[in-house]
């Protein structure tokens, strides 16, 4: 059947069973809208801003198993698009970026909205391709989502010629597309798996540390079978949160420069660390020097081998999918290969309870003025732990990741790596429009809900009941919490002036929008927010401008020297 | 300690670029680089010279075999290997410096390919070493202009590179 490069490029994510597109429309793109208006089974999504159109393809991805699909046009579409592609390549979120780019025989003219797309891109994305021909178009879409959703998932580019689009050839979708450079493992070593049991069993202070490619890989239920049965303690990274169920006593909590102490303190001090799709990065082991002087070895799984012995040394190294590697670490431990003395952890196990004892999550709640902790405290309880929590970036992700308790994989989405402002309510409405129906916070501040506030129009032209929790502290919170501790109080430009009254900017928006001042009044709001099926609410909790998140490893410091509270400054 | 890396990869556009962009966006040295296509058209190889510790090389490495446009990778500095690279020297070539520059380009096995009434272009290949030497040993003064490929490499005997 002949088709337009148009026709195809639809066809094809018709044939990728792609449900929602987020994209905003141009020039360079005007035949591939033509036909999405055409058809009724790829619905389209109209955005705000280009960033906010990746963000919903990311917060989709993060909470389904599938590709996100974003659409922007050439130039600015695609510049826009950057921070949002810089976002899922930091966090290895699986997802296809088709851009429109001006036509073959203009590109390196200077033309009108033209920018080298694939050139600004590369260094963020997992692979990108310009199609330069439209017999080219279908194996080329075929190719993208395969890379982005194999092995280290990660984002593609197809930057697409608008005269391409219009040109016309035979269009057959193929079966499978092989590419010679590329064939990610997935069977871990045999050996090296008995090796890591071998260490794991006789361990005396064993830890399992866990980070994203446990969600990404799908591996939770057996990671938790695998700490379950060899009767470890378990850490989460941010990115992590959820691979382990939080209610299990054997969880310490999230590890790092905003970790638990006894989850650091373990970090420090075990004599067998098993890492799981966990990439030991700086907010996670702090100063690497300090993390590597302590004798202990380390086994680590991972999909990407680029990620084992990058900034510490690793002894046993297993390269594989986590699902497959798990699964045979189960099988050969049920098999009685390995003799497991479990009474040998319990000193290590009554160290654990002496750390957990400190209660480093512990908080002086007030009765006037509101508290950041027990908002998302009793956001966990309203909800029953189990909504889909999205975030921006700074104080509130922190507390968030804190004091919400994941039970379950997929229900945390917040920006790890790259750290992006703004990324919060886009994310949700991807999260939304991928669980009609389920509760979807997204927890901000006021200083990240303004980098991409607009999206509360498009919130309403989809009808999406997002709660927006707003932890308001009407300062760049993580900003003035280091300029208190590392500046001498100086808080510069970190003062949010000139708020605007974002409950009345929610209603201007048309959403429901509730002013929430005093500690007594919180869950009352919660309730109503969470009550209002249909309605997106904004709930601008005004909370202590002074509070800061504790316990903190100072950039540069070692895990174990810790500020547990405002006592230790 | 200097590595030479050889590279298989897909002769497309861009991929001189993935490469290149990988080494400056992670702060690897490159020596130098060389590429052209292969007697498969549809793969170039590509020579590194570069320097790093163990782990540097070691990271250098997979992350190149991450890149989708790479085909194989290999260290050829591991084992046995042959390096050669091209130079082309331009020299003043004037009254008693003619018979000197002709006696030269003779002893380091060089071939003078191009003379005017005033200057040689002297074309010479071997180990960097070997084209190090040769330009200390002349008169700097008249060196007019230096062209070098950068280093290509083979593994000796049975060590192939191919897919």
């Amino acid at each position: 059947m002949v088709l337009t490069g148009a026709e195809i490029v639809v066809r094809c994510l018709q044939e990728e069973k792609v449900d929602y597109v987020f994209g905003y429309p141009g020039g360079s793109v005007l035949f591939i809208y033509d036909e999405l208006f055409k058809q009724d089974k790829v619905r389209h999504v109209l955005v705000r801003h280009e960033q906010a159109a990746v963000h919903a393809a990311d917060g989709y991805a993060r909470t389904t198993e599938k590709v996100g699909v974003a659409l922007v046009t050439s130039g600015p579409g695609a510049t826009n698009a950057v921070t949002g592609i810089a976002t899922a390549y930091m966090d290895s979120i699986p997802m296809v970026v088709i851009s429109g780019q001006v036509p073959t025989a203009a590109i390196g003219m200077d033309a009108f909205q033209e920018v080298d797309t694939v050139g600004i891109t590369r260094p963020c994305v997992k692979h990108n391709f310009l199609v330069k021909d439209v017999k080219d178009i279908a194996t080329t879409i075929k190719k993208a989502f395969l890379i982005a959703a194999t092995g280290r998932p990660g984002p593609v580019l197809v930057d697409i010629p608008k005269d391409i689009t219009a040109q016309k050839c035979e269009f057959v979708y193929p079966d499978k597309v092989v590419i010679r450079s590329y064939h990610p493992v997935a069977k871990g070593n045999g050996g090296q798996i008995r090796k890591a049991l071998q260490l794991l069993t006789e361990a005396r202070r064993p830890l399992v540390y866990t980070g994203g490619g446990v969600i990404l890989s799908n591996a939770a239920e057996k990671l938790t079978r695998l700490v379950q049965r060899l009767n470890t303690p378990c850490t989460n990274t941010l990115m992590g949160l959820g691979g382990f169920p939080a209610s299990d006593h054997r969880f310490l909590g999230m590890l790092g420069m905003h970790g638990t102490y006894e989850a650091n303190m373990a970090m420090q001090h075990c004599d067998v660390l098993l890492a799981v799709g966990a990439r030991f990065d700086d907010r996670v082991i702090g100063n690497t020097a300090d993390f590597m002087k302590e004798p202990r070895k380390i086994i680590h799984i991972d999909i990407d081998p680029s990620s084992i012995s990058k900034r510490v040394k690793v002894d046993v190294p297993i390269v594989g999918d986590l699902g497959e590697v798990l699964d045979e670490m189960i099988a050969v431990l049920e098999n009685g290969e390995h003799r497991q003395e479990l009474s040998a952890t319990e000193p290590w196990w009554r160290q654990i309870e002496d750390w957990r004892g400190r209660s480093s999550l512990a908080f002086k709640n007030s009765d006037d003025v509101i508290k950041p902790q027990f908002v998302v405290e009793k956001l966990w309880e309203v909800t029953g732990g189990d909504a889909f929590v999205t975030t921006d970036v700074g104080q509130h992700q922190m507390w968030s990741a804190q004091y919400y308790r994941f039970d379950k994989p997929r229900r945390w989405v917040t920006s790890g790596g790259l750290g992006t402002m703004g990324f919060g309510l886009p994310a949700a409405m991807g999260v939304q429009l991928a669980h009609p129906g389920a509760p979807v916070a997204c927890i901000t501040g006021e200083g990240s809900i303004q980098m991409c506030i607009q999206e509360l129009s498009t919130c309403k032209q989809y009808r999406l009941p997002i709660k927006v929790i707003s932890l308001n502290n009407r300062y760049l919170g993580m900003v003035r919490q280091w300029q208190q501790i590392f500046h001498g109080n100086r808080y510069s430009e970190s003062y949010m002036d000139s708020l605007p009254d974002f409950a009345k900017l929610a209603e201007a928006y048309g959403h429901v929008g509730l002013q929430v001042t005093k500690p007594g009044d919180v869950e009352a709001a919660l309730r109503e927010a969470f009550g209002r099926k249909d309605d997106l609410v904004f709930l601008d909790f005004q909370i202590d401008p002074a509070e800061n998140v504790f316990p903190m490893v100072q950039g540069g410091k070692g895990l174990a020297d810790m500020i547990l509270s405002a006592e230790d400054l | 300690m200097r590595h030479v890396l050889s590279l298989l990869l897909e002769n497309e556009a861009g991929a001189l670029s993935r490469v290149s962009g990988l080494f400056s966006a992670r702060g690897y040295n490159i020596e130098s680089l060389t590429v052209a296509p292969t007697e498969d058209a549809s793969m170039s190889r590509m020579t590194i010279v570069t320097t790093g510790s163990d782990d540097v090389i070691e990271q250098i490495t997979k992350q190149l075999n991450k890149l989708v446009d790479v085909v194989k990778v290999v260290d050829l500095s591991e084992a046995p290997h042959i390096e050669r690279e091209l130079m082309l020297v331009k020299v003043r070539a004037v009254a008693k410096d003619r018979e000197e520059m002709k006696r030269m380009a003779d002893i380091f096995r060089g071939r003078i390919i191009d003379v005017t009434e005033s200057s040689y272009v002297i074309e010479l290949t071997g180990t960097q070493d070997k084209l190090d030497s040769f330009v200390g040993a002349i008169e700097p003064a008249l060196v007019l202009e230096t062209v070098r490929s950068g280093v290509c490499g083979v593994g000796r005997g049975d060590r192939v590179l191919k897919i």
